[in-house]
C-alpha cells in the first residue's frame, strides 16, 4: 500500500488581493484564503495514484488555525488524513524554516506510517519561491523531482517512480528511486468534481494538530522567525510597462500590419 | 449505501440556517446544503435585519454578529421630479440595547449565522446544488445533488431554496410565479468614507438611517427605492413588480441609474464608488400566493413559501421565524416518528397563527390594489408634493387663498370624489 503525503498551504487569493500602496505588501485581510492552486493539483495527483495503485493519501500543512479549512478542501478532493502543525513558534518562517518544520512533521508521520512519496506544488501564489519542496527533499535526503507534469508509473515493490519533467523545450522522462518528492505543475491533471460523500466527510473532518512540542528532536533555533535568515530589505512593485501596441484582426491582418511596422523601422535592416 | 440524515435543509439563507440551527440544537442530525461557495456568497438584501426574530433564535446575537449599524432613524420620502415630502422618525432608544433593527451585508451575516448552526452540530456542505427531491411512494425521502454519488436521504426535507424554489415547483407545490407576484430589485453597494456618511445622514458613530423612497424613484411604477447606511458603504436599490417593468418597458438597471441621478438622492451618494452590483427577485404575491407548504416528508420555508411583507420590506425575519416553526414541527414529528403530510401540516397552522400569517393577511389585497390603480403613485404623490410646496411657499398669498388653490389642484368635483374613494380603498386594504 502506497502512502503518499501532499504538502499544502493556505494562501490569500492573489487574483483579487489588494496591495498596501505604502508598504507594497499584501493586505491579507482583503482576500479570502484558499488552497494554493498548485497544491490542489498535488492532492488530485495523489488521489489518482491512490485509486490506481491502492493506498493512503495524507496531507500536511503548516499554518494558523484557519488553515484547517484548506485541509478540509483536500478531504473533499479525496485525501484520507490531514495533519497540521500550528504554533506561534512557527510564525514568520522563511523557506528554510518552513521546510525544516515540515520535515520534522513528515518524520513524525512516517513513524506511524512509512511514506513512499511526497508531492508538493510547484510553488505558492503568495510566496512564489518554489523552494520548500526541494528544501524538504534535501533534508530527508531523498531525490527531488521538480516540474513534474505527468506520472507514468509508481512501483512500490520494485521501489521506483517514472515521471515527465517539464522543460523549456519539451519534457524529460526520469526514473527515480522511492521514496522521492515531486513538485507538480498545474497541467499534470484537471481537478475532479468531488463526490457528495467526500463533501460530507470533509464537513465533519477534524485534522490532527501538532504544536512544536509535539514534534520530536526539534531544534527550536531553526523554527519560525528565529530560524529564518531571509532578510527582506525592500519590496517594490515593478513599473507598469509603457507604450507598445496590440495588433487586432485576423491572423493575416496582424502579420501584415506587423511586417509593415518592421519594414518602416528601416534601421532594423541598415 | 448513501448516508441517511434525520433532516436535510436545502439553502443556507436566513430561513434554512434558522431551521438547521434549531434542529441541531435539539440534537437532530441535520445536513444543510448550500449551492454558493459559502453561505451568503450570492445572497441579496437591502439590508435591514430585525432584532426580535433573530433573538428568538440567538439571544443577544448583536454582541458578536457582523452587523453594520443599528437603525435610529427611518425616513419615508414621497418623491416627485424635483421635490419630496418626507416623514421620519428618529429615536435614540433604537440605538441602545435591545435595539430595533440593524443594517447588514448578507455575504458576511449569512456566513456567520451558518457558522453558528455548525457550532450547534449542523453539518454544512457548500458548493452543492440540490437538483430535485427524491420521491418514493408519494413521499419525499431525500434530495439528488449535482455531485457524483449525489443522492442523500432523510426523514424530512426542508426547502429553503429562496424565491424561485425550483424544488417546490417540481413537486407541484406552486406554478411559475406570475409577473405580478414577484418584484425585481437591483441594488448597488457604494463605498463612502464613514465620517462622510455620518455627516450626510446626521448620525453619530454606530447609528444608522434608512430611507424608503416612493413615487418618482420608480417613475410611478408600483415599487420602492431604498437608501441604507452601512459602516463605510451605502446600499441603494430599487424594486418594482416584474409586471410593472414589463408594462413600462423599463430595464431594472435604468431605474437604478435614474434614482442614483435623481436630484433628491444624488447629494447623498456623491463621491461614492460602486463596489458591488446585485439583482434579485423578491416574492411579493403575499397571502394569496402562499403555496402548499407541507407535504409527505417535506416543508417549505422563507421566500420559497412567498413569506414576504412587501409593504414593510420584511422578509428575512419571516424567513427566520418560518424556519424556526418548521424546526419545531420536525422535532415534534420526530418524537412521534411520523413525517406524513397530516403531521407536518401543523407547520402551516403555526405559520398562520404567528405574526407572519397575521401580517400577510392584513395586507392580502394591498399589492394587488396598488398594482391595479396606478394613480396612487402616478398622480397622488406629485399632488401631495404640489400641495406641500403651495402651503409652505411664502409669496404674499393668504393661507386661505393657498388652501383654495390646493383644493382646485385636486381637480373637478368628480375627480375629488374619486380621490376620496381611492383614499378610502387604500385605508381598507391597509387597515
Ligand atoms: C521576499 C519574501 C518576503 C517574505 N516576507 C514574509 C513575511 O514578512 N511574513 C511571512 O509570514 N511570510 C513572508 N514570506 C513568505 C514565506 O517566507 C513563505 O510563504 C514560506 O516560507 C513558504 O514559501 P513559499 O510560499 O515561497 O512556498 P513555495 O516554496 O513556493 O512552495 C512550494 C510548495 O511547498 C509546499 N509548502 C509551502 N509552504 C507550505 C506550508 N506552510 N505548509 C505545507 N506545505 C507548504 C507546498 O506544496 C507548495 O506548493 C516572504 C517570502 C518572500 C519570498
Ligand atoms: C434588494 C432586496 C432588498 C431586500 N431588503 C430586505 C430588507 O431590508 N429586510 C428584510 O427583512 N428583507 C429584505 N429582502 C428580502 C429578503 O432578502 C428575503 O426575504 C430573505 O433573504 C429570504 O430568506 P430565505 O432564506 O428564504 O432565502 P434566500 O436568502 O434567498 O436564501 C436561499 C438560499 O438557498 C440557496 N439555494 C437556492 N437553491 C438551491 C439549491 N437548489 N441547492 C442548494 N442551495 C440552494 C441559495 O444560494 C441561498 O443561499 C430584500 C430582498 C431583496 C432582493
Amino acid at each position: 500500500m502506497l502512502h503518499i503525503v501532499a504538502c499544502i498551504k493556505q494562501v490569500p487569493d492573489t487574483k483579487i488581493i489588494k496591495m498596501n500602496p505604502k508598504t507594497n505588501t499584501m493586505d491579507r485581510a482583503s482576500a479570502p484564503a484558499i488552497l494554493n492552486p498548485y497544491d490542489a493539483h498535488a492532492v488530485e495527483e495523489a488521489v489518482r495514484l491512490k485509486k490506481k495503485y491502492g493506498g493512503i493519501v495524507s496531507v500536511l500543512t503548516m499554518g494558523p488555525p484557519p488553515a484547517v479549512k484548506a485541509i478540509k478542501k483536500c478531504i473533499e478532493l479525496g485525501a484520507d488524513e490531514g495533519y497540521m502543525i500550528s504554533d506561534r513558534a512557527f510564525a514568520g518562517a522563511d523557506t528554510l524554516a518552513t521546510s525544516y518544520a515540515l520535515t520534522k512533521a513528515l518524520e513524525k508521520i512516517a513513524k506511524h506510517r512509512p511514506i513512499d512519496l511526497i508531492i508538493c506544488g510547484k510553488m505558492t501564489i503568495d510566496g512564489d519561491t518554489g523552494q520548500v519542496g526541494p528544501g524538504i527533499a534535501r533534508r530527508l535526503n531523498i531525490p527531488p523531482l521538480t516540474g513534474v507534469n505527468k506520472v507514468v508509473e509508481v512501483n512500490k515493490e520494485k521501489g521506483y517512480a517514472i515521471v515527465h519533467r517539464k522543460l523549456e523545450d519539451g519534457y524529460e522522462v526520469v526514473k527515480s528511486q522511492l521514496p522521492c518528492l515531486f513538485t507538480v505543475e498545474k497541467d499534470i491533471n484537471d481537478i475532479s468534481f468531488a463526490p457528495l460523500p467526500n463533501m460530507i466527510k470533509a464537513a465533519r473532518y477534524q485534522p490532527t494538530i501538532w504544536t512544536a512540542d509535539d514534534l520530536e528532536d526539534v531544534d527550536r533555533k531553526q523554527l519560525g522567525l528565529k530560524g529564518s535568515p531571509t532578510i527582506v530589505s525592500k519590496v517594490w512593485a515593478p513599473p507598469k510597462p509603457e507604450g507598445g501596441k496590440i495588433l487586432t484582426g485576423t491572423k493575416e491582418e496582424q502579420v501584415n500590419e506587423l511586417l509593415s511596422i518592421i519594414l518602416e523601422k528601416k534601421e532594423l535592416f541598415s | 449505501m448513501p448516508e441517511k440524515f434525520d433532516c436535510i435543509v436545502v439553502g443556507a439563507g436566513p430561513a434554512g440556517t434558522a431551521c438547521a440551527y434549531e434542529l441541531a440544537k435539539a440534537g437532530v442530525n441535520v445536513l444543510l446544503l448550500e449551492r454558493g461557495e459559502y453561505p451568503g456568497a450570492k445572497n441579496v438584501m437591502g439590508g435591514v435585519l430585525y432584532r426580535k426574530m433573530m433573538e428568538d433564535i440567538i439571544p443577544e446575537f448583536y454582541k458578536e454578529a457582523p452587523l453594520e449599524r443599528p437603525i435610529v432613524e427611518q425616513r419615508f420620502m414621497m418623491m416627485d421630479k424635483e421635490s419630496a415630502v418626507t416623514f421620519s422618525y428618529k429615536g435614540l432608544e433604537w440605538g441602545r440595547e435591545p435595539y430595533n433593527n440593524f443594517t447588514v451585508l448578507r455575504a458576511k451575516f449569512d456566513q456567520w449565522f451558518a457558522e453558528k448552526a455548525v457550532e450547534q452540530g449542523a453539518l454544512l456542505v457548500c458548493e452543492t446544488v440540490a437538483v430535485e427531491c427524491i420521491v418514493e411512494n408519494g413521499r419525499v425521502v431525500g434530495v439528488r445533488t449535482d455531485r457524483p454519488d449525489g443522492d442523500i436521504y432523510a426523514d424530512v426535507v426542508v426547502l429553503a431554496d429562496g424565491v424561485n424554489s425550483l424544488l417546490a415547483k417540481q413537486l407541484g407545490f406552486h406554478r411559475e410565479w406570475r409577473p405580478d407576484e414577484v418584484a425585481l430589485a437591483t441594488m448597488e453597494i457604494l463605498k463612502l468614507d464613514k465620517n462622510v456618511i455620518e455627516d450626510r445622514f446626521n448620525l453619530e458613530a454606530n447609528q444608522g438611517c434608512t430611507i424608503e423612497i416612493f413615487g418618482d424613484a420608480t417613475k410611478g411604477i408600483l415599487g420602492t427605492g431604498f437608501l441604507y447606511t452601512n459602516k463605510d458603504t451605502l446600499s441603494i436599490g430599487v424594486g418594482t413588480l416584474l409586471s410593472g417593468l414589463i408594462k413600462h418597458k423599463i430595464k431594472p438597471y435604468e431605474l437604478l441609474e435614474y434614482v442614483k441621478n435623481h436630484p433628491m438622492i444624488r447629494p447623498y451618494i456623491q463621491g461614492s464608488e460602486p463596489v458591488e452590483y446585485l439583482a434579485h427577485l423578491i416574492p411579493e404575491g403575499g397571502y394569496h400566493s402562499i403555496p402548499k407548504v407541507a407535504g409527505n416528508g417535506v416543508l417549505v420555508v422563507g421566500d420559497a413559501a412567498q413569506l414576504v411583507n412587501a409593504i414593510h420590506r420584511e422578509g428575512s425575519n419571516m424567513a427566520m421565524t418560518s424556519g424556526r416553526l418548521a424546526a419545531e414541527t420536525i422535532i415534534m414529528a420526530k418524537e412521534q416518528k411520523d413525517f406524513s403530510e397530516s403531521m407536518l401540516d401543523q407547520y402551516r397552522m403555526k405559520l398562520m397563527e404567528s405574526f407572519i400569517g397575521q401580517d400577510l393577511k392584513k395586507y392580502k389585497d394591498a399589492t394587488h390594489h396598488f398594482e391595479s390603480f396606478p394613480q396612487y403613485f402616478e398622480q397622488y404623490i406629485p399632488m401631495l408634493n404640489r400641495a406641500t410646496s403651495q402651503m409652505f411657499t411664502v409669496d404674499g398669498a393668504s393661507k386661505w387663498e393657498k388652501q383654495k388653490k390646493i383644493w382646485r389642484d385636486l381637480g373637478s368635483t368628480k375627480q375629488k370624489f374619486k380621490l376620496a374613494r381611492d383614499m378610502m380603498k387604500a385605508w381598507k386594504v391597509m387597515k
